[in-house]
């Protein structure tokens, strides 16, 4: 995209749209956009079955004509906001804060958003894409439920089919998430291989895709995954810090001293963190699970103990053993249990733009039944994490801080697992 | 150590196509591997692929996700995938290792080369290497003088196809459909035009495989494909088989018949 597209949409805005071209494409060529090969210094790239390359080609191309096609963002936009219900709020949370040294704290509410997630976001515009593409099936992994749920919901909108994959431990501990899925006229297909959790369904669904290419797009859930998938998903998921920062500044008329978001795959936190980069003077904080703690290998910290591989199509960090083989992660949140990460965070990390931080189980569900005492908000408990983490930056940053943190979704999923953890 | 040069050439001479069998590592056993591999050979396979087990296969079917758990259940280590590929290059049969990138590209891509060729070894297959990606593979096989053999599939463009064999030696692999690995009841229809689109922009062997498990359908990929490879048929009768020595037996049979499949 040319600047003069940019600085024109800037002024002249395409009717009162909540995003602009400028928003979606991240404001033009950046220092950290993928190069062609889909890079971020070195990490992402394409590591998958050459006969995928095509398919890949198309997916990338389209979304190049789309996102500077005013008619894709008009739709995208009219569809955040009357159907998703977009812009988001932001709600401040003192008595939350109180546990958190008195900083000012401020939640993203991402929880409410149509079907309860932020995934909503990249959903509805990869749905818009793939009818572009002129496909009718589309296909997803799926870990908490949220983003089957969400593919399922655009399916259902726009007449498309739709198989989700799941791994068969994930459709336990989210069996809400399943029979939503289901009745939003999806085909779920519990995972029972490796870890049968997201990396296996992840799996599954690439071995989907190659069979079936020619009328599906696989509607992938997060920042990770080969090039185009780590740029289009956080494009989409961009609205949530474009309309924060906005928020923040028209709340508290400076910008937040902090942002904090999970990190499952990455596209919540890249999400909120995007529209911050430039903005050298606010720390982005990124919370990994560390399930039962570092020390006995029972977690999900791929950026924070993992190293450099190669893992579904991607260059990034990954947990695995000293032969390559990956290590199957731990997390009571199934949206965070994966031994892998997009490739953008492994690059803000080695930057240094990004800190990245392990949030125990226990420590998440402290904050999750914290936020629901203390504000009547039940949040999901992958976003527990980035508030167990905020809870501990507050204390770091002291009382004159404000903290922005993603509230990625809510907890109506996760009441079989509060059950069982609190004794209900 | 026999080169995949010598098998075409060998082949060609005997007008027939050359029969390639894959193998994980570790599979049914660590020496089962080699027994089961040993026998193919035996019965007429001409080159071996010896399948470097990994924790997420993600071109495989059903069958050798099975084999390729069981391997790294069994405790397979890349030694030990270093050591079949010696046991097997020790019947004379050009022996490859078929591997996804990480295990390489963790254990070091130099290190992993020089170990495959003292092993024996006569180059690698690489499924989820795409030219893009390829710089340091190609030049560290280059320089432990082993071959590289990379995919081309139905979906591949003729600008693709032609990047990727300019990145093969010693033979294309031709994936006769888009899918995963695993034998089916009929050879896919597009694999005949793909060979031969891949031939315009090539003068290396073309191998074709996916889906191949029995002689008809060896003859038929024979009569327009340089050669003819065949996994997860191999994997499937040694799974279904009551114990080890009922499995060699059958494998064995297996490889005569699809070795009369390529001669017909
Ligand atoms: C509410 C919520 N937050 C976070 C995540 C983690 O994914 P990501 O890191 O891509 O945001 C999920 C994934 O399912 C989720 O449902």
């Amino acid at each position: 995209m040319t600047d003069s597209v940019h600085r024109q949409e800037r002024t002249t805005g395409a009717g009162g749209v909540l995003i602009t071209p400028a928003d979606l494409a991240g404001g033009g060529v950046r220092g950290d956009d993928p190069d062609i090969r889909g890079k971020f210094g070195v990490f992402g790239g394409r590591y998958v079955p050459e006969a995928l390359i095509p398919a890949l080609d198309e997916v990338a191309a389209e979304y190049e004509k789309a996102k500077t096609d005013l008619d894709f963002i008009r739709e995208f936009d009219h569809l955040l906001r009357t159907y998703a219900g977009r812009p988001t709020t932001i709600t401040e949370v003192p008595r939350f804060a109180e546990q958190a040294g008195g900083a000012r704290m401020l939640l993203k509410r991402e929880d409410l958003t149509h079907t309860g997630a932020h995934k909503i976001n990249n959903v509805l515009g990869q749905a818009l894409l793939t009818k572009r593409l002129g496909k009718t099936r589309v296909i997803a992994e799926t870990g908490a439920g949220q983003h089957g749920v969400a593919t399922a919901t655009a399916a259902a909108l726009m007449g498309l089919e739709c198989v989700i994959y799941m791994g068969a431990v994930d459709c336990e501990r989210q069996a809400l998430n399943v029979a939503r899925m289901k009745l939003l006229g999806a085909t779920v297909v519990p995972v029972t291989n490796g870890s049968q959790t997201l990396k296996d369904a992840i799996n599954e669904a690439f071995r989907d895709w190659v069979t079936n290419v020619d009328r599906t797009h696989y509607l992938f859930g997060t920042v990770a995954g080969p090039h185009p998938f780590p740029e289009i998903v956080r494009d989409f998921a961009r609205v949530i810090g474009v309309e924060a920062r906005r928020q923040v500044l028209e709340l508290t008329g400076r910008l937040p001293d902090a942002v904090a978001a999970a990190v499952g795959g990455g596209s919540n936190a890249i999400g909120i963190f995007h529209a911050f980069l430039d903005d050298e003077d606010v720390q982005l904080h990124g919370y990994e699970a560390g399930g039962r703690g570092a020390e006995n290998g029972e977690h999900a910290l791929t950026l924070t103990k993992g190293s450099i591989g190669v893992l579904h199509g991607s260059r990034t960090y990954v947990l695995q053993d000293e032969e390559g083989q990956t290590i199957e992660s731990h997390s009571i949140s199934a949206g965070l249990d994966y031994p892998g990460v997009g490739p953008e965070h492994a690059w803000l990390k080695d930057s240094g733009r990004a800190v990245y931080h392990g949030v125990t189980d226990a420590e998440a569900m402290e904050a999750f039944s914290l936020l629901a005492r203390t504000e009547g908000i039940i949040p999901a408990i992958e976003s527990s994490h980035a508030l167990a983490g905020a809870l501990k930056l507050g204390r770091e940053l002291g009382p004159e801080a404000t903290i922005l943190v993603n509230l990625s979704g809510r907890g109506d999923k996760d009441m079989g697992t509060a059950m069982k953890y609190f004794n209900l | 150590m026999t080169t995949l040069q010598t098998v075409f050439e060998k082949a060609r001479a005997e007008n027939r196509s050359a029969l390639v069998g894959y193998l994980p590592a570790g599979f049914p056993s660590k020496d089962g591997a080699v027994a089961a591999a040993t026998a193919m050979v035996e019965a007429g396979c001409d080159v071996i692929e010896i399948g470097l087990p990994y924790s997420d296969p993600l071109m495989d079917g059903p069958t050798i996700q099975d084999a390729v758990h069981r391997s790294l259940v069994n405790g397979t280590r890349i030694s030990d995938v270093m050591r079949t590929v010696e046991g097997v290059a020790a019947s004379g049969a050009a022996t490859l290792v078929m591997t996804y990138w990480n295990p390489v590209d963790r254990y070091g891509a130099e290190r992993f080369a020089r170990d495959l060729a003292s092993a024996g070894g006569a180059g690698t297959i690489t499924p989820d290497l795409t030219p893009e990606e390829s710089e340091p593979w190609l030049a560290a096989s280059k320089e432990a003088g082993i071959d590289t053999v990379f995919l081309v599939a139905p979906s591949s463009p003729d600008e693709r196809i032609s990047r990727v064999a300019s990145c093969c030696t010693g033979f294309v692999y031709a994936a006769s459909l888009m899918g995963v690995t695993g034998a089916r009841e009929s050879v896919g229809s597009a694999a005949e035009g793909l060979v031969k689109r891949t031939r315009s922009h090539t003068s290396l062997p073309i191998c074709v495989g996916l889906g191949v498990g029995n002689g008809r359908q060896a003859a038929e990929v024979a009569a327009y494909a340089d050669g003819v490879i065949v996994g997860s048929a191999f994997i499937r009768r040694l799974l279904d088989a009551p114990d080890e020595k009922t499995g060699l037996a059958e494998v064995r049979e297996l490889a005569q018949e699809l070795a009369r499949g390529v001669r017909r």
